[in-house]
């Protein structure tokens, strides 16, 4: 019996060795991932003249938030996040919205294409992007034309937003509705016996319960649809109304020698992102697993 | 007690009020407008466009080609065959490579391994940023005078051209790419491995197994239904991929992807419904897998 125990204390002393050689090397990993944005931090606190007469690697004689300053003043960024804020929060809500809808209805009520509705919503949302850019563009435009103005859907917000729902409302559905699988479904049933509408039973009874998986999904979603700019970049033809991820994207090519100011914008235009990642890191992470593995 | 259920699912459809018809239908009817004009209409247009000339314009100019442009595509155009290499390398390297890399870590900090919740942190904060600034940090990092050429020892004037050597690129771009992806994989199995049931691993541990042998041997195999679903979406996203080299090489083709191409034809100079038959390509490849996740994702359902 005593010999088992000392075996079992080697063996775990063992094994605490190897955990930490382990923790060691994904140690270096991490430092190895997390270097090439620390880099570009470090560099956005240095003046360019610095870099200029020095090198990259020189020590550095001047840090401050100059280039910060000069990135909000000279590129614009208050402007850009403007813009992105005019289509991320009508988008997220709408999202958040029409997908519980879809979710409600499939799971508490029992039509015949139920399942059809559902594989259809969360197919939608694998498709890729690129075999929908003609038609898109075409239809954005023709409807425009059809109301007597161009820029209805074409080079507006609500254009962007329309195509952000359409594409994100799939996953929207297909998390809500695994979610509401695990509500219990007396309380929908003593709804309906107590003569609840439709309406107030999604909205008095169903919506409450599902705080935690719209609060996840609203984190995700606003994250993924600040960082996409590839619908502003197509939908959108007036630099100025593009909003801030987009912008970037146009602003490298305006400022490519002006590293340490583009390196001070990407930091700045990073920052909400990974700020809502750290703060909010639960939700973030409950969205997507129940997106994914239903788990 | 199977008849009672379908009888009371029919009684309370039937009990439904006019108006409470009327909502439900609002309720499906709204959303799913929105996906049929803005996403499965246009789909189904491209593919139909697929088989047309036509510049973009007015409809009156589309002329049908039968399968003039995949022909084009199969047999006059080299650069498929390299955009179908490429896609084929990737999904090679993130089947092989970076999803077996992001399993290991998130089973690494499965275990509490120390300093497990900053390592999670810094292998997921690549996937939160934009492309837009992952493009700025790389070039930065790569470009003449940039991190790692000064640490390969070049300077301004005899640095390579990492982006235009092909030898090199497609190494920097699955070395990009795995840079987002590890840390999204982690993440998800790191989901599917808080459901296992931790007294499996002790049991295993005390029978003497090592570490290596209870994950191959034990949590592995339990996994299953999730190591499907990791798969698919690592061949799906494969198959997409588009927006990290599109960010690198805009639309030229220095280093084709079936997307890449179908984007060029798109918005390059003129219009061509070959970039409608090269998305088509695309679309059908990733039918497959897509249809394998849904049959996975609901399986109960569809029983």
């Amino acid at each position: 019996m005593s010999t088992t125990i000392v075996q079992n204390k080697e063996y775990k002393n063992k094994q605490k060795t190897k955990d930490n050689f382990i923790s060691a090397i994904i140690g270096f990993f991490a430092f190895v991932w997390i270097f090439p944005i620390l880099w570009t931090l470090w560099t956005s606190l240095r003046p360019y003249n610095d870099i200029i007469s020095y090198g990259v690697f020189s020590w550095p004689r001047n840090l401050n938030l100059d280039n910060y300053f000069q990135a909000f003043r000279v590129m614009g960024l208050t402007k850009y996040f403007l813009n992105t804020l005019y289509v991320m929060v009508p988008s997220v809500i709408l999202i958040l919205f029409l997908g519980s809808l879809i979710a409600f209805v499939v799971s508490r009520y029992s039509f015949r294409f139920n399942l059809t509705l559902l594989l259809f919503f969360t197919a939608g949302n694998m498709l890729p992007t690129i075999a929908t850019y003609i038609p898109v563009f075409w239809l954005y435009i023709k409807i425009g034309d059809l109301f007597g103005n161009r820029s209805l859907l074409y080079n507006n917000y609500f254009g962007i937003i329309l195509i952000h729902v359409a594409f994100q409302v799939g996953f929207a559905t297909f998390v809500l509705s695994s979610y509401m699988k695990t509500v219990p479904k007396e309380i929908s049933e003593s709804a309906i016996l107590d003569g609840c509408s439709v309406f107030r039973h999604y909205w008095n009874v169903m919506l409450p319960l599902l705080r935690p998986p719209l609060a996840a999904l609203g984190v995700l979603m606003s994250c993924w649809i600040y960082n996409d700019f590839f619908w502003a970049l197509i939908l959108m033809s007036e630099d100025s109304k593009r909003p801030v991820t987009s912008a970037l994207r146009q602003l490298q090519g305006q400022y490519i020698t002006d590293f340490n100011l583009l390196a001070a914008g990407a930091s700045i235009v990073a920052a909400p992102t990974i700020i809502l990642f750290l703060v909010l890191r639960k939700q973030f992470v409950s969205g997507l697993t129940l997106g994914a593995t239903k788990g | 007690m199977k008849t009672a259920a379908v009888n009371k699912k029919v009684r309370s459809r039937r009990s439904l009020s006019r108006n409470d018809r009327f909502t439900l239908g609002a309720f499906v009817g709204l959303p799913t407008l929105l996906q049929v004009v803005f996403l499965w209409a246009p789909t189904l247009i491209t593919v139909i466009l697929s088989f047309t000339y036509w510049n973009g314009i007015n409809v009156a100019d589309i002329k049908w080609a039968g399968f003039a442009n995949y022909k084009n595509i199969f047999f006059g155009s080299p650069v498929f065959y390299d955009a179908l290499k490429n896609n084929i390398v990737w999904l090679l390297w993130f089947t092989f490579i970076a999803t077996p890399l992001g399993i290991l870590l998130a089973y690494q900090f499965d275990r509490k391994i120390k300093g497990h919740r900053i390592y999670e942190t810094i292998f997921y904060i690549p996937v939160v940023l934009s492309l837009a600034i992952i493009g700025i940090i790389w070039n930065f990092m790569l470009q003449p005078g940039g991190f790692v050429q000064g640490v390969m020892g070049r300077d301004i004037g005899n640095a390579i051209s990492i982006w235009g050597n092909y030898d090199i690129n497609s190494y920097v771009i699955m070395a990009l790419a795995s840079w987002r992806h590890i840390g999204y994989i982690m993440l998800l199995y790191l989901a599917g491995l808080k459901a296992f049931d931790s007294s499996l691993r002790e049991a295993s541990a005390i029978d003497g197994a090592t570490e290596w042998q209870t994950f191959r041997k034990i949590i592995f195999p339990t996994m299953r239904p999730v190591n499907v679903i990791i798969l698919v979406i690592t061949i799906i996203d494969s198959l997409r991929a588009f927006d990290l080299v599109y960010i690198i090489y805009g639309t030229s083709t220095a280093w084709p992807l079936l997307n890449i191409l179908a984007f060029q034809n798109f918005a390059g100079q003129g219009i061509s419904m070959k970039g409608a038959a090269y998305s088509v390509i695309a679309l059908v490849l990733c039918v497959v897998p897509i249809l394998v996740y849904l049959r996975n994702v609901f399986k109960e359902d569809l029983q």
